[in-house]
């Protein structure tokens, strides 16, 4: 179709946005300059729409302002409604919407191709804009608790997943029908994400953050766009990075959550899966361990007497909404003098920089937010470590227990402080199934319940 | 532009970005990812060509401005909302003495 700008005049400005883009993004690497730069990244996007509609004459085209019209409606009453909270589950379903705008975009542009070399590549944009679609929905209906957090097995799962690449790839070979091709790709979005549990997400949505910008990025490239094909990379490449971020930090390989080895229990004595000790809905775990906790350890003595204190959150603190409450808890410790900082495990949480944001919400400043490498050395100088639903990511067993699922994942050194009290929900293993020994070291206090009651507690004793 | 040409940009775009985000620290990875959310949105170009393709063809096929369409509002909620909410949530980020 006929364009209004020339070729030339669409590639520079293309550029011009695109460095844009860039631009917003490396002022994202402060805190201080990355709302300009977010600003800088969103005037980039609505100026290529801008230039986009007038090249191909439809800025006065009804149909299209009423869709533009529709979908900021409906993100407006999205941003203004999500709790952080729900960042997770929200990041996973916006993944999924743009997988499946830029599988739409393929289908079409399978219609309007001219040449077998956009047939194809329109065909791989679809195939992945389908599997990121069907697998964010599950992802996210997992984090909603819309479906079992638990990885859900099917019978021969893996030769099902092996059967539905080939097939899917025999469909784009074969230039099978659309609607073949994209129900292909959907069941398998489901069958690898079903699979994923709970303490894997942060890996999983990651990898989905990842594919969205794929599927656009070759659906750029089947269209023949500049921007699109040049974002879609720039996003393809963020998520993959986080991926290998969170692959790192737990320790895993892609592959092994790809083929789901991670799902499998693992320890013996663990008849369930267990998920973060918080998740277990009420188990009656507490009543006959309480008594001999009653021991020599003295919360109230802890934390009057010490000078250095490392709060550690977890999963538990986000589900307990007890963040208000750690920060009074924080706040209450300065005022008497104690040094406070926060440690955070890169996977702590079921996203990237989940437990950074939920502080920040509640007003801890970001300087006392600490990653784990830097905080690491402070463990043996801490007096009191204050551990609220956190659980695998403080388990000293990862650098022991060979043989076990997070062996040989980096952790924080809690065990090293002179005191340790754990605001868990009770004393069940982690996800990873490994019991924690930290629990029942001598100088470790265990507070089991519901973390906002327990932290609470924390902050009358002061 | 040639093929060959825009599978290089979607390559050079990739190694460039991932080295300009390797530095965006681990304390914003959750706005990082909100805004690549948004960034992913920027499908509505290729959404806004396909469909504009379809509006001007003789013989209007309804299913296919259908999904055009639907295209767009997906990118569009993705594009507002993203932007939206990262800029919500780094609103949230500040040092002890910035109060």
């Amino acid at each position: 179709m006929e364009t209004v700008l020339s070729p030339l005049v669409f590639y520079i400005i293309s550029g011009v946005l695109v460095a844009g883009v860039l631009i917003g993004l490396s002022l994202m690497s402060k805190p201080n300059t990355a709302r300009t730069g977010n600003a800088i990244s969103a005037a980039s996007a609505i100026i290529a729409i801008a230039v986009t509609m007038y090249n191909y004459k439809v800025l006065t085209a009804p149909v299209i302002w009423a869709a533009i019209a529709v979908g900021v409606v409906i993100s407006l009453i999205i941003a203004a409604k999500v709790k952080m909270i729900q960042m997770p589950q929200l990041v996973a379903l916006l993944n999924g919407f743009g997988g499946l705008s830029s599988a739409l975009v393929a289908i079409l542009s399978i219609r309007q191709a001219e040449d077998s070399f956009s047939k194809y590549t329109a065909a791989v944009a679809l195939v992945i804009g389908f599997i990121t679609f069907t697998g964010s929905l599950i992802a996210a209906g997992k984090l909603h608790k819309l479906l079992p957090q638990k990885p859900i097995v099917f019978k021969g799962h893996t030769a099902l997943v092996a059967v539905t690449i080939i097939l899917t790839v025999v469909a784009v070979i074969i230039n099978a029908p659309v609607w073949a091709t994209a129900l292909l790709a959907a069941c398998f979005g489901v069958l690898f994400s079903v699979r994923v549990g709970g303490a894997d997400m942060p890996i999983t949505i990651s990898l989905l953050n990842s594919l969205s910008g794929v599927a656009g990025g070759i659906a750029g490239i089947a269209v023949g766009d500049v921007m699109l094909v040049a974002i879609g990379g720039i996003v393809g490449a963020s998520g993959l990075l986080l991926t290998q971020i969170m692959c790192k930090a737990m320790n895993r390989s892609l592959v092994s959550i790809l083929i789901g080895s991670t799902a499998k229990p693992v320890i013996k004595q663990e008849e369930t899966p267990a998920e973060e000790t918080e998740e277990t809905t009420e188990e009656p775990a507490e009543a006959p361990e309480e008594a001999e906790e009653e021991e020599p350890l003295n919360p109230e003595e802890i934390l009057k007497n010490a000078e250095k204190v490392i709060i550690i959150p977890g999963y538990g603190m986000a589900l307990a909404q007890a963040q208000s409450k750690v920060k009074m808890l924080a706040d209450k410790l300065e005022e008497k003098g104690a040094d406070v900082k926060f440690a955070i495990h890169p996977v702590a949480g079921r996203m990237p920089g989940h437990m950074n944001v939920l502080l920040c919400e509640v007003d801890v400043p970001y300087d006392k937010l600490y990653e784990m490498e830097v905080i690491n050395p402070e463990f043996k100088d801490c007096d009191a470590v204050i551990v609220v639903g956190a659980n695998d990511v403080i388990n000293p067993a990862a650098n022991t227990a060979e043989g076990t699922p997070i062996y040989g994942m980096p952790v924080l050194d809690a065990a090293d402080a002179k005191n340790v009290i754990i605001c868990n929900f009770d004393e069940n293993p982690g996800y990873a199934g490994v019991p924690n020994p930290l629990y029942t070291m001598k100088n470790t206090l265990l507070l089991l319940g519901d973390a906002k009651e327990t932290v609470s507690q924390l902050i009358d004793l002061i | 532009m040639s093929n060959i040409v825009l599978i290089i940009i979607f390559l050079v775009a990739a190694i460039v970005g991932y080295f300009i985000i390797n530095n965006v620290p681990t304390l914003l990875h959750t706005p990082l990812m909100s805004g690549m959310n948004a960034l992913s949105g920027i499908t509505v170009l290729g959404a806004l060509a396909v469909t504009a393709v379809e509006l001007k063809k003789s013989g209007l096929n309804v299913l296919a401005v259908i999904f055009g369409v639907v295209a767009i509002i997906l990118a569009m909620i993705n594009v507002a909302g993203g932007f939206g909410i990262t800029a919500r949530m780094l609103k949230m980020f500040k040092k002890e003495d910035d109060d």
